[in-house]
């Protein structure tokens, strides 16, 4: 488990890759995800949230108001490594499917593990955005993931 | 000019007649001859797609890839208030309580339905099972899974959700759920292969009148269906990038 990870809520400055940052409230508390429920969103080519299904707004903690027209960025934890956030966007540019556990951030500072899976979306030949669906990951892979992920700080 | 008809093999014993009864409805609504023709499986319903001798389906949501990238078809509805969503259950006196129970080398009874099967495997997940670390008996339909479970002969049984709830209640009480799926948005589709769609119109146009008048709802009943909405291209193609990322690589 990262070193972060052991401690009770911080504050931290949320960084993006588009050079835009937000001060976030941390809790090191998971929320599990529910049974035979599946996190639905679709974004635009630039990773700004198009669609969201009530499973997202009930484990984000945000409205989907919120969402709709947010980076999906606005779910990124800090205990992940930006390099799995590159491999996602290599891979999903390429127009391949991409696998990965992702430890993501609610509004209220508490997070979720899941298991995603990201696919680019093709009309008439053409991209025009990107569909990811989340579900329920096993404790060992969490695990997994999280050793791996502390590595990769 | 005849048209033919088919029906997802994954329809419920008991609402054979009600498909019977649309085909009689659909070809005086359009003024068309139709054919229906229902099939045991889907592997024999697939061959017959790819060979274009089917015109309009009532299709499981995982064929809805193929039929409409590959084969040209368009959705024109799909039932009303009907999700497909899959259940995993066994008997009521096992010491199983969650999925996270589980432990490799189980037999899961399932059928050959799909998206059922899809949906099973990965609820699944959570506890570190795969095709590989299970033993899976796929058998003829969902009541010969509940006979699996009540004999002994598999641990759990992946269900349609529907089909679970239509058991009666003598084999339900010595069942229970371990878990249910809440997707919601996939679901079946009425789709129209490329020599009929000329009638997409009017075809859409019946359909979402049908419970209007007192033949149609009938009818409806029969098939054990509340109505149709509309479903457009883009709704379609949602599902299917949906179920794409379901499918294992």
């Amino acid at each position: 488990m990262p070193e972060a990870n052991k401690q009770g809520p911080r504050t931290v400055t949320l960084r993006y890759f588009d050079g835009t940052r937000r001060e976030a409230e941390i809790i090191n508390q998971e929320v599990p995800y529910p049974d035979g429920k599946l996190i639905v969103s679709r974004t635009d080519t630039k990773g700004i949230i198009t669609h969201v299904n009530r499973a997202f707004v009930e484990m984000s903690g945000y409205s989907k108001e919120e969402l709709i027209g947010a980076n999906h960025a606005i779910l990124r934890h800090p205990d992940m490594p930006t390099v799995a956030f590159e491999d996602l966007w290599k891979t999903i540019e390429s127009g391949k499917k991409w696998h990965g556990y992702v430890k993501n951030l609610r509004k209220d500072g508490c997070y979720y593990w899941v298991k995603a899976t990201v696919i680019p979306n093709i009309r008439n030949g053409k991209l025009v955005g990107y569909t990811s669906v989340r579900r329920k990951p096993s404790r060992s892979k969490i695990s997994e993931s999280e050793t791996l992920y502390a590595t990769l700080m | 000019m005849t048209f033919n008809l088919t029906v997802s093999p994954d329809f419920a014993p008991s609402h054979i007649s009600g498909w019977y009864y649309f085909n009689t409805w659909l070809q005086r609504q359009l003024d068309v001859g139709i054919h229906l023709e229902l099939y045991d499986d889907f592997a024999q319903q697939r061959e017959d797609l790819k060979n274009g001798s089917i015109d309009l389906i009532y299709a499981n949501p995982y064929d809805a890839s193929m039929l409409v990238r590959e084969l040209g078809f368009k959705a024109v509805a799909r039932p009303a208030r009907r999700p497909d969503e899959t259940v995993i259950v066994t008997l009521r006196s096992s010491d199983i309580h969650s999925v996270e129970d589980l432990k490799p080398g189980i037999t899961v009874a399932t059928t050959d339905d799909p998206d059922v099967h899809t949906m099973g495997m990965i609820m699944l997940e959570p506890a570190d099972l795969d095709r590989s670390n299970i033993n899976t008996r796929t058998v003829g339909g969902y009541v010969v899974v509940a006979k699996a479970l009540l004999n002994g002969s598999a641990d759990i049984g992946f269900f349609l959700k529907d089909a679970y709830e239509e058991l009666s209640e003598l084999v339900r009480k010595d069942l229970k759920v371990l878990v249910s799926s809440q997707i919601s948005v996939i679901h079946h589709a009425l789709l129209v292969g490329p020599k009929m769609q000329s009638h997409i119109p009017q075809l859409k146009e019946k359909l979402l009148t049908m419970g209007n008048n007192e033949k149609g709802a009938i009818v409806l009943e029969n098939m054990g269906l509340s109505g149709w909405d509309p479903m457009s291209e883009e709704q379609t193609e949602f599902m299917i990038d949906l179920i794409d990322t379901l499918i294992p690589d």
